[in-house]
């Protein structure tokens, strides 16, 4: 007796079981199309955000290439470059620059470079800073990412790619010293990396 | 089987106790996690308060109308179950169809589902009633959490950011706008931070005693002296 209690449970949390995933998976199916969709969308905005739309030529969202975990780049996973070209030919990459060591966790940012090795944009894609001192490093927070576009390896020299605190050109914020200081170091040994290895980005 | 007894169909009574009486945030202080984590600006706050309501609604219903079927010894694993089904189902649809706001809520989605609040209806409530008063109180309960989160989000954006409804257009669409109640405000930085949130829920509930306290207060006036002494503590 006790045990056909037992079976009869255990075959009705099965059921049960069966009929939630079967409504999920529906979902999932008809769900699916608008979440790539809206990736597709989100990841086109903030790859046009530091590359200009009008600049390119292609489907800079489906031209993308491998890049393995990197530690210059602060990678700790393989990741995706992605390719702005005009007429054929790459002229910017847009990859993903990890600050391993944020004032209260990774910072990962996506960074453009040009041929040339200049900064064209950088956006911060997510971070944990604290809010209010830290989190002034997204742009709609504040401009300080603008300071970036322009610059390369050598604008400015190797001495000047800090900030102003420790002798550098680069603004911190009041209060907030750690965040600016550890996007800067990222971005700079990031383009210190694409100067000395720019097949890693540039080749097809 | 739980019996079938109803223990209140007063819809007015149900509402109150949602709403009010019996707040899943501020009488049953049920699913502080959320309410904590999110409640920094007001859109962050209602946007998981109503994910949160909507789930709650549908699992209660679900859980009233098979109530009947549902053997008493693994009713809590089909009420999981079904609960995990509704969160995942959000989950996918503010993936597809909100997904600035979806990005920004993060995990606190899928975690709808640890939120005790829930299984607490499913529990208390809709495994004993019929399917409109389960519903109703899913409302109830639900607008009562969204209602302290919102609250809370409320304080808490205003005084660290002089701001109110900012972002508001990740949820609502475009024609929402941020207004800025103080230019230049130099922001108060314990409101943003976890803190803030518990001295801001502390406050919230204090409030909800004074306010108890004076209704009874009021009413205890109204009594007649016999039905006092019933109290040994009373003069």
């Amino acid at each position: 007796m006790k045990s056909g209690v037992i079976s009869r449970s255990g075959l009705l949390l099965g059921l049960a079981g069966v009929i939630v995933i079967g409504l999920v998976t529906l979902v999932y199916h008809f769900t699916h199309d608008a979440i790539v969709e809206s990736e597709y969308q989100a990841l086109l905005l903030a790859l046009n955000s530091i590359i200009p739309e009008d600049s390119h030529d292609n489907d800079i969202v489906n031209d993308s290439r491998a890049l393995s975990a990197n530690k210059e780049l602060g990678l700790k996973k393989d990741a995706l470059i992605y390719r702005a070209r005009n007429k054929g030919e790459i002229f910017a990459v847009a990859f993903p620059v990890v600050a391993p060591d944020g004032y209260s966790g990774p910072i990962n940012l996506l960074l453009a470079i040009d041929r040339q090795g200049k900064v064209l944009g950088v956006r911060v894609v997510s971070h944990l800073e604290t809010p209010g001192l830290g989190d002034r490093i997204e742009s709609r927070r504040s401009d300080w990412l603008q300071q970036f576009p322009g610059k390369s390896v050598e604008n400015p020299s190797h001495e000047d790619w800090k900030v102003k605190k420790d002798g550098g050109i680069f603004d911190q914020f009041t209060g907030a010293t750690i965040t600016p200081r550890k996007v800067v170091n990222a971005i700079h040994k990031a383009l210190m990396y694409a100067e000395a290895e720019p097949g890693v980005f540039f080749d097809e | 089987m739980n019996n079938p007894e109803q223990i209140n169909t007063s819809y007015s009574k149900i509402v109150q106790e949602g709403l009010w009486n019996n707040n899943p945030a501020l009488a049953q202080v049920l699913g502080l996690c959320p309410l904590l984590a999110v409640t920094g600006t007001i859109i962050n706050a209602l946007a998981l308060g109503v994910a949160t309501m909507m789930v709650l609604i549908a699992s209660n219903l679900a859980v009233s109308l098979l109530r009947q079927y549902i053997p008493n010894e693994i009713r809590i694993p089909i009420f999981v179950l079904i609960i995990a089904g509704f969160v995942t189902i959000v989950e996918h649809l503010m993936h597809a169809y909100l997904y600035n706001l979806y990005t920004v809520l993060g995990i606190f989605v899928p975690l709808i589902v640890t939120n005790c609040a829930i299984i607490g209806r499913a529990e208390g409530f809709a495994s004993k009633n019929a399917a409109l008063p389960a519903v109703i109180d899913g409302i109830s309960m639900g607008l009562g959490f969204t209602g302290v989160l919102v609250a809370l989000g409320m304080m808490r954006e205003i005084l660290a950011q002089g701001t109110l409804f900012a972002d508001a257009s990740i949820m609502l669409g475009d024609w929402a706008t941020t207004i800025t109640l103080f230019e230049n405000y130099d922001g108060f930085l314990l409101a943003a931070l976890p803190p803030g949130a518990f001295i801001g829920l502390g406050l919230l509930l204090a409030l909800k005693n004074i306010i108890d306290q004076k209704m009874r207060t009021r009413k205890t006036k109204n009594i007649p002296v016999y039905a006092i002494v019933e109290n040994p503590e009373t003069p």
